[in-house]
Order: structure tokens, then sequence, then C-alpha cells
């Protein structure tokens, strides 16, 4: 069985937490207790029908004021996947909840309100996927049930999306579904209100969609995160450098050139608890022996010596801002990237996106919460980096406020 | 072209050795609580797997609320004897003769909400900056929005509103002093994912998890064990019941489902076609709505 990770993007009423309460509903991958909890709160707060929404909502505040304030992951199996599911709030003050599920998801569910149509909020979702590089799309055209199911709704909106998305160069898939959450139109079952649309259940296609691998196989990159030496007789030579494999894949036998260093070596063995292996690929965590006795340390990267990543202290990025103090420029902040950690220092904002209208903004360059713009920095020490769009883990970074500790952005080198 | 996938299983064994090294490596000192239920077990192998060779790099701490079964205790103790590893109790038996927190009184008593003081104590004595849980975002809505990396202030609360962000697999573990972090490597797993990783490692589970007969009785929907730290109210009549337990925890809380599961394979059948949440069964999340949400917030587990 595989793992799908996908996260969630609509507007406020666009009935996300419903779509997501259906799924898991309609999959049967709900249980009685949780059914009648949510029962009895619809109840009490007086719902006509009971509210699936409430399924997915987890904080206090949230059921009381029905809004979702917090990512909340999910879960969920049927026989063909195993799903974990990033529920973001839509409202623009959460464009950083957004930015926080997307970053591990490999799909977006945008989700579209048929009366509405693509709105400016569609766009901004459809932006943040795409900064994010999230590959794969599916664009629910939610509430058709309110627009007496008519096809030409739909039409209409997959021509404006289809405009609009051309723009957008990660998307390698987009898939149109239109559904109505309420009442489970397309989502697991097919729906008997739109004869005409003859295409997948929202479920059938995130069973089938061929993710592929997301992961990049071709540049081998390993992020050291700590060291293991045994203090043992039996492993007294033991010296294996534990991490989780980045990207490509490594061999026995392989040249390799630990960075920032720029030492050699051969790669000896792949250690895990149960025995060597003969190849490790991303997202293994293994522990990599070499020939020679070289100092290594957390925070440094080994690679294949013929192919190497960047290595600079003067790095362009994308950055979301997360803090409700705004960024500072010629500030300085701790950066943590792979499992390395330096500071940096903010040199220039050199643009912010409207992120509704998807235009730069070159006038004001005060990056305030939620705000996403490009960046210059300079770190203390080289980072050993790829572009985010080469490589996710390679090419990602967030900042830290070292008075508050507060982690005020996230990041992607651009 | 070869390829590269891996399982489910994999991909949440590699995250979770993934998270216990930055854990060891972005703390001073760590503990991982133990509980002897099925999720520290698989807490505590996974972290022997991502140390290995070396011993892993923090003890074992068992918060005690006195209230065990008995056979949780024999399988804690041989399991640290197996493994070679180091074990730390911290005794809530202790605290209410010190007088640092008041048992509960009245037949639904339960010692349950005071681990939260001796386990705040223990973390103060031991100087822990992390405490490692086997928590999972799959059991309880309150959960659902946990990070990985969660910080405490220095009254060992957590703060939902204000959690910092989380993005990829960067965690910031940056703490003032007095404050701590609880580390939840198991976060993506469901209990599915457990039990089906508990069979592929063939690891032994205590026997509580599998059906045997015990005298039981019925209260508030669920099957309580009898034990000597439970006053039965006279209505409350003992049988005999084949069951076992879904998860373990203290017995004057955790209740019982009749089942004859008795193996790995027969507890997985039933879980795949459970109706009931895993901790339906746990009489300390029904103390109301946001029973689980508020003991986090005081510092729970």
């Amino acid at each position: 069985m595989d793992l799908l990770r996908f996260t969630t993007a609509g507007s406020v009423d666009d009935g996300k937490s419903t779509l997501i309460g259906r799924l898991l509903y309609d999959s049967k991958n709900t249980f009685e207790d949780q059914i009648e909890a949510v029962e009895s709160f619809s109840k009490r707060r007086g719902d006509e029908h009971m509210d699936l929404a409430l399924l997915t909502d987890g904080l206090k505040a949230e059921r009381e004021q029905g809004i979702t304030i917090d990512v909340a992951y999910r879960y969920f199996a049927t026989p063909q996947r195993k799903f974990i599911i990033a529920d973001t709030p839509g409202h623009i003050q959460y464009t950083r909840n957004m930015v926080t599920g997307a970053s591990t998801a490999n799909l977006a569910i945008i989700l579209i309100d048929a009366r509405k149509g693509v709105i400016e909020q569609t766009c901004r979702h459809s932006f943040i996927a795409n900064l994010l590089r999230i590959q794969h799309v599916v664009v629910a055209v939610n509430k058709m049930d309110l627009v007496e199911f008519k096809e030409s709704v739909y039409h209409d909106i997959v021509a404006k999306y289809k405009e609009f998305a051309s723009r957008l160069d990660s998307f390698v898939d987009v898939t149109f579904i239109p559904i109505s959450a309420l009442n489970g139109d397309n989502v697991v079952e097919e729906s008997t209100n739109m004869d005409w649309y003859k295409g997948p259940t929202l479920l059938y296609h995130l069973e089938n969609v061929y993710i592929g691998t997301t992961e990049n196989h071709v540049e081998a990159r390993f992020p050291v995160q700590t060291v293991i030496r045994p203090q043992s007789d039996a492993y007294h030579d033991f010296r294996g450098y534990a991490g989780r494999v980045a990207g490509g894949v490594f061999k026995p036998g392989d040249n390799i050139t630990v960075l920032p260093s720029g030492f050699k070596s051969r790669i000896k063995a792949i250690h895990t608890a149960t025995g060597e292996l003969t190849e490790a690929f991303s997202p293994l965590s293994v522990s990599l022996l070499l020939e020679d006795e070289i100092d290594i340390s957390r925070g440094d990267t080994i690679v294949k010596t013929n192919n190497q990543p960047e290595i600079g202290q003067d790095i362009e990025a994308m950055i979301c801002w997360f803090s409700e103090r705004p960024l500072h420029t010629r500030g300085k902040y701790l950066i943590r990237h792979t499992t390395r950690e330096a500071k940096a220092l903010i040199r220039e904002v050199r643009y912010k996106v409207d992120i509704n209208t998807l235009h730069k903004v070159e006038d004001d360059l005060s990056m305030a919460m939620n705000d996403i713009g490009r960046i210059t920095l300079r770190t203390s020490s080289p980072l050993i980096y790829d572009s985010y769009s080469k490589n996710r883990t390679m090419g990602s970074f967030i900042l830290v406020d070292e008075n508050t500790n507060e982690t005020v952005a996230g990041g992607m080198i651009v | 072209m070869p390829s590269y996938n891996i399982t489910h299983l994999q991909q949440l064994e590699s995250e979770a050795i993934f998270v216990l090294r930055e854990a060891a490596a972005q703390f001073d000192s760590t503990a991982l609580l133990f509980s002897g239920g099925k999720d520290s077990i698989v807490m505590a192998w996974l972290a022997r797997k991502a140390f290995h060779p070396a011993r892993m790099p923090f003890p074992l701490l068992h918060v005690d609320t006195g209230h065990n079964f008995p056979e949780t205790l024999t399988y804690r103790d041989q399991f640290v004897a197996d493994l070679g590893l180091t074990l730390k109790v911290a005794s809530v038996q202790e605290s209410i003769d010190t007088g640092r927190v008041r048992e509960e009184t009245g037949h639904n008593a339960s010692r349950n909400k005071l681990q939260t003081v001796t386990l705040l104590d223990a973390i103060e004595e031991g100087k822990y900056d992390c405490c490692l849980g086997g928590g999972r975002r799959d059991e309880e809505k309150a959960r659902a929005k946990e990070r990985f990396f969660s910080h405490r202030n220095d009254f060992g609360q957590w703060d939902p509103k204000n959690q910092r962000p989380e993005l990829w697999n960067l965690f910031n573990g940056r703490k003032h002093v007095g404050e701590h972090f609880r580390v939840f490597p198991l976060s993506n797993w469901t209990e599915m994912d457990v039990w089906m990783y508990l069979k592929e490692e063939k690891i032994s589970l205590p026997n509580l998890y599998f059906s045997h007969d015990r005298k039981v009785f019925s209260r508030g929907g669920t099957w309580l064990a009898d034990s000597e730290f439970i006053t039965r109210l006279p209505s409350e009549t003992l049988e005999t019941k084949r069951i076992r337990f879904r998860t373990i925890g203290d017995a004057t809380c955790t209740g019982a489902v009749e089942s004859d599961a008795a193996t790995l394979d027969d507890v997985i059948q039933e879980v795949a076609t459970a109706r009931q949440t895993e901790r339906g069964t746990r009489s300390d999340d029904k103390r109301s709505d946001s029973a689980m949400e508020d003991r986090k917030k005081e510092g729970y587990f």
C-alpha cells in the first residue's frame, strides 16, 4: 500500500470541512462514537442535520465558532491507499497555515463554490499550491446542488480556471470534478444528478492518480543529522553518519564529497538496524559508513562527487511571513536549512506578491503576517542547497526569531 | 529505470527515525515517555533502530499511577531488560504522599489527571528539555492539531492557538530556559499502522492486548476490569467475559472490549472492522467534549 498526502484549500464557506467529513464518512473511515459525538454537538447547537464538518474541527474555539483555525491532519485508508490530509483554513489571515499544509503534500484539492466561480481566493490558493511546487491538483466544483447541477455552470468554471492556471508552471495535471459535498454527489458515490459528467468520483481519482515519485532520484544528497559512535567493544571502530536521504541513490563504493569541507571518500556500507543495504534512496533513514576517517558533523551534507549542489552564503528566495511582527529589513534571524543552522541577514525585499491578483508589488516592501515575497539574504556560513523546484528538502528553509524563538518565515530557494 | 517505491509503513518508519534523531540532536536531555502501551513500545523500538548500533541516548520514563495492570509492569521490566534500556519511574503515589496532589474521591475516581503534576515534576527534576511521546494525531480531535515538535511553556502548558508553523521536515526546537518540548515521532501513524508494524517487526506485546477471560463489570457503556483500585457500586456486578484491551492505560479508566482476537492477525482484522474509535473505551476522554484538549493545555501527555 502506498501513501498519498494531500491538502485542501478553499475559501471560508466553500465547504472544505464538509467535504473531508463526507470523504471520511462515505468511505467508512469514521467510527460510531465519533458520529455520535458530532450528532449530539450538532443537536445542541441547533443544526438542522448532522454537520459532517464537525468531524474535522478539533479545538473548542473552532467548534464554537464553526471555523477552522489551525491545520488539522486527518488519516484514512482504502484498500488502495493510505491518505494523509492536511486540512487548512481558508481565511486570508491563515495563508501561513495553507503554506504549512501544502509543504508536505503531493496533491492539492482546490474547492470552488459553483455559485461564485473562480474568484480571487481561488487564485490565491492556486498560487500557493504552485509556489510550494505541488504537481497534482484537483479542482472540486462544489455546491453543484445549488446551481441545479447545471453542466454549463461547471464548464464555464473549468474554462475560466484553465485560462488562469496556464500560468502556474508546477502543475503537471489538473483534474476537474463537479461535486456536492453536502449530499455526497461524486465524492465517494457517483452522482445520479449529473449524468453529463463521465469522469471519476473524487475518491476514485485520489485512489488511482499516478503520483509517480515526487522524490528526486537523480541528485544524491544526504544531510547529516547526527554521528553514531557506539561506545562498545563490538563496534569499536563504527562511525555512522545518520540521516535521511534527501535525493538520489547512494550505493556502497560510490565516490562522495562532504560539503562544505570538500573532503572526498567512498561509501563503505549503508547501515540500518536490520542489516546493511545495497542502496539507499529518498526518503529512507539510514547511516552511511565511509572508507576514510574524516571530520563530519551535523549540518554537513554528503553528496556524490560527480553531481554537486550549490554552495553559498548569498541566497535568493520566496518567503511567506508568519509572524505578527513584520520582517525587519537588515534584521538578523536564524536560518534552519536541512540539518544546518546559521545566522541570516535580510538584505533586501525585492518585491511582494499581491496574492489575490498575483501582481508584483514594488512600492510597499514591508512584509507583514501572511505576506509572500522575494528576498535576498546572506548567511553567516555557507548553505549547501539546490533550488526548491529541483529538490524540496534541499531548497526549503525556515527563519527563526532569536528573541522569541518563533518560526517567523518559511522560504523556498529560487 | 528501477522503481524506488516504498510502502507506507517504510515511509512512516523512516519519518519517525528522522524525528527521533532530530530530537536527539536538538535537545540536551531527552526522556522517552513509556507506559507499556503499544504506541510507546513501537516508539522505543524505533528509537533503538534510529541509533543502532549505539544505545539509544535517552532513558525511558514511566509515569506510574500505581494503578497498573500487573501484566503491564511485568512486560515493562522484561522489555527494558531485553533491549538493555534505562528505566526511570515517576510515581503518582509519591506525589500523593508528599501532598503535591490530592487523590480524587468517589466511585469514578481516577489518577489520570494527577499524572500531569507527577510528569511535570519529573521533567523538572530530570532537567529534561524534551519528552518523546507516542501520541498519534488520529487518536483524538485535539491531538489532530499537534505538531511533531510541540512547545510547552515554563508551566508545561500547550497553547494550541499559538503553535509554531511546522513546514517540510524542518523542526524548530529552540526554547527559553524552563520551557520544554514534547516530540511525537508517531504523529502520522494510525492505530492500524501501529498494529501492522508490530506484526511486521514481530514485536511482542503485553498479553492484555489479546483476548482472555477476565472478571469485568459494566460502567458507562464499557467493560472495566475488576481491580483493587476501583470501588464497585452495589449495582455493578462482576461477570466473566472474553475480552481484550485496545489501549492500555491506568486500570481505573481503561475499558475492555469483548473479543476473540487472540493473535496479531485477529487483532488487525478486528481493528479493520471496528465501529468504535480506539479511545472510545477510555473514560478519561469522555469527561467532556474537550477533555483531551483541556488536559493537554495543563501539560498532559
